[in-house]
């Protein structure tokens, strides 16, 4: 039996304001695969994040995209998210006045209605704190309003859970936090990214892959998968850095 | 995106307000006057009333104040200087008797506020409740256990037959009839209201609540209100009001005089959700004692023009006043809110917050003042306005007047307009919330500092009307 592809990104591109920033990428991901994508700032991870959600400014402008055997590429943010669709963002916004409790409520009323599982709503969510350590009074706080880095970062994977999503893109949620924190969300992502699902791990810092070893790891340069290989290629990259990477790319392709 | 007015030029009313709020009553009235204000009208409220002289006289000279001040030359003028005083009916008395039970209030009137939840909430959570429908109060209700610690609540027109000593005392020493036009017009022609008295360190713990319905077209609703906590009481006072749908503006013009005396604490909550045909042009203030403490807090959702701006005479040592504020402009709606505290005594404090949204081409403006005499030295004040844009059609303005006559006053001051962020509401809407839902929380998280300070109750309530404005919201 072949596996399932939860996810099939094939030849996408993706522009902000007409101008090209992901420029032609490509990515099977299979069911209870874990992937990394990797690359230095400005590589164009996070603007592939964006896009695959549904950001109304990230435009992809060719390419195809399947959920599941679902098209994604016709749905907006909310249906593509109602989809199975996750996106830990780089930079958590802040929505003051709204508790996180009951911020997650309304997200899952928004896929449940009304039904079990926001019954069971208030257990789940205790079980997710204590999973992710995270304090009670997070509960009762406003959205991201005055959150460290860390707790923000903390707060996505809690969402995560609490949504069980089949993909789960997790952009940077290694940054900023310390060991500690680094270990309790790695082990919260294990914990509770959904074990026929796929997730993947957008970082540029291999140190977090310590945690949750990839299936494969994708590099990133100027908009392309430049490369990729097993769990392996990141420990290379960390040891010779993306400049060497860079010059061997730039040197098969012959630019 | 419904829309059942059928004046396009008041814009578009949600179609659940109509059916809601909106609806009229057939008018079965034991007394309508005719349209139309003059010293004969005045005379004929104050006989058929019979009141005492002195109010009489006080309705007169009230009335030529009326007729010779000029409008106020702020706010929305324009709307203003078209009021057409003349069209207006300005006493209308439904019932001739008030009660207290609501199986004598006429039927059609007991399922106008049966549909409005009065009743309900009366039994669930309220000390008292008094029920104005056009100039009276037709229902009143009144918990025993506080009548039997000397609790006064009764309609204004009660409470000057029954306590002419108290009421003569207070009555129009805050706010005179010469304050404004306004002021002078709900001072010749006043009806209705609430009169409060609670003596001395009696702690009401029950919102007591008053609801004002207008139901006929070209109205002119003038309730009167005063109340009174005598030293180290305190007291809880709600109002709510609606009106139905009509073409042409009806009018709401109240006055509310508030005193706190030495030690007392008094809350005062309004949830205004007139219908977009009313023009409420109210005048609201309040008079702190020594150690006292005054809270108004003041919601707009409806009307087509609101010029409101509770405020607090700080007259003790110590004294606070806290304003809290929120306004909703939706289409065709000026809401011309605020604030003023006057510092008179040392030591005392302020604060007012101001949050507007404004909406579909809604026009939301704070006008403040805080003015601290020479007087009161060592006292403080903190302003906050915070302006929330849902579109590019909505305006929002602000105009904060501040007056520091006394050295070593410590005011802050922060004025604030947002959007709507796309990214805030990407980041909702990837957590699988449709636009609408998402703009709605963010609207009801930037309205949450008023919203936590209201009875549960209000608080779902306010929270159900702020998404029936914001529903269809984008275009
Ligand atoms: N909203 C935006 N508006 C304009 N340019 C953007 C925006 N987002 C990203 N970019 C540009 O796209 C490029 C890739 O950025 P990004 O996707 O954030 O990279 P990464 O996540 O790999 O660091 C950068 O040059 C960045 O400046
Ligand atoms: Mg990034």
């Amino acid at each position: 039996m072949s596996k399932n592809k939860i996810l099939s990104i094939n030849n996408v591109h993706v522009e902000i304001e007409g101008k090209e920033i992901v420029k032609g990428v490509s990515l099977q991901i299979n069911s209870g695969e874990k992937h990394a994508i990797m690359g230095k700032n400005g590589s164009g991870k996070s603007s592939l994040a964006n896009a695959l959600a549904g950001h109304p400014n990230y435009e992809i402008t060719s390419g195809t995209v399947e959920l599941d055997g679902e098209n994604l590429l016709d749905k907006s943010a909310t249906e593509r998210s109602l989809a199975g669709l996750f996106l830990g963002f780089q930079y958590p916004l802040t929505i003051p006045g709204v508790t996180v409790a009951n911020f997650l409520r309304a997200a899952i009323k928004a896929r449940n209605g009304d039904g079990i599982d926001i019954k069971n709503f208030r257990k789940v969510f205790k079980e997710k704190m204590k999973l992710l350590k995270i304090e009670d009074s997070f509960a009762t706080r406003y959205l991201n309003d005055g959150f460290s880095g860390g707790e923000k970062k903390r707060l996505e994977i809690l969402q995560m859970a609490m949504l069980r999503p089949k993909l789960a893109i997790l952009d940077e949620t290694d940054s900023g936090l310390d060991i500690d924190a680094l270990k309790i969300v790695a082990n919260g992502i294990m914990e509770s990214a959904p074990k026929d699902g796929g997730v993947i791990l957008v970082t540029h810092y291999q140190r977090m892959l310590d945690y949750i070893k990839p299936d494969m790891v994708h590099i990133m340069i100027d908009g392309r998968i430049v490369k990729t290989g097993g769990a392996e290629l990141a420990l290379e990259l960390e040891a010779g850095g993306y400049d060497k990477l860079e010059t061997e790319v730039s040197q098969e392709v012959g630019v | 995106m419904g829309n059942i007015t059928t004046n396009k030029s008041i814009g578009t009313i949600g179609e659940d307000y109509a059916e809601k709020y909106g609806f009229h009553d057939p008018e079965e009235y034991f007394h309508k006057g005719a349209r139309g204000i003059n010293h004969e009208v005045v005379e004929m409220i104050s006989k058929m009333k019979k009141e005492p002289e002195w109010m009489r006289d006080f309705r007169h000279k009230a009335l030529d104040i009326f007729l010779s001040k000029p409008m106020p030359g702020w706010g929305d003028t324009e709307v203003l200087n078209n009021i057409d005083f003349d069209n207006i009916f300005y006493y209308i008395k439904p019932t001739e008797e008030q009660s207290d039970n609501w199986d004598d209030v006429p039927e059609y009137i007991k399922n106008t506020f049966d549909k409005l939840g009065v009743p309900d909430a009366e039994k669930k959570f309220l000390g008292g409740i008094s029920a104005q429908y056009e100039s009276e109060v037709v229902y009143h209700s009144f918990q025993e256990n506080l009548k039997k610690q000397g609790v006064v609540f009764l309609d204004m027109d009660s409470g000057l037959r029954e306590y002419p000593e108290i009421v003569k005392k207070y009555f129009a020493t805050v706010i005179p009839a010469m304050d404004n036009k306004f002021a002078a017009l709900n001072s010749a022609v006043w009806s209705g209201g609430s009169f409060i008295y609670v003596p001395p360190g009696v702690d009401v713990t029950v919102p007591l609540q008053a609801y004002f319905r207008i139901n006929a077209e070209n109205m002119g609703q003038f309730e009167r209100t005063l109340i009174i906590a005598d030293k180290g009481s305190r007291v809880h006072y709600i109002e709510g009001c609606t009106a139905p749908v009509y073409t042409t503006d009806s009018l709401h013009s109240a006055v509310v005089e508030v005193i706190a005396l030495d030690d007392a604490y008094i809350r005062y909550t309004t949830i205004q959700n007139w219908s977009n045909n009313i023009l409420n042009l109210v005048t609201k203030r309040a008079v702190a004692n020594k150690n006292s403490t005054i809270e108004w807090v003041d919601g707009n959702i409806g009307s087509r023009l609101t010029m409101k701006y509770p405020c607090v005479y700080l007259v003790g040592e110590h004294a606070k006043g806290e304003i809290l504020s929120i306004a909703f402009a939706g289409p065709g709606q000026h809401q011309d809110a605020g604030a003023k505290v006057i510092h008179f005594a040392p030591n005392t404090s302020s604060r007012i917050t101001s949050k507007s949204i404004s909406k579909a081409g809604g026009q939301a403006s704070y006008r403040g003042l805080v003015k601290v005499h020479a007087t009161a030295k060592n006292s403080k004040s903190s302003i906050e306005c915070d302006a929330l844009l849902i579109d590019e059609k909505s305006r929002s303005d602000t105009y904060p007047t501040m007056e520091i006559d006394a050295a070593n006053v410590k005011i802050e001051h922060e004025a604030r307009v947002s959007k709507v962020a796309e990214e805030q509401l990407f980041y909702l809407m990837s957590r699988g919330l449709s636009e609408d839902e998402a703009r709605l929380l963010i609207v009801n998280g930037f309205i949450e500092p008023f919203t936590k300070e209201l009875p549960m109750e209000y608080a779902v309530e306010l929270n159900r009307l702020i998404e029936l404005e914001m529903e269809g919201s984008v275009g």
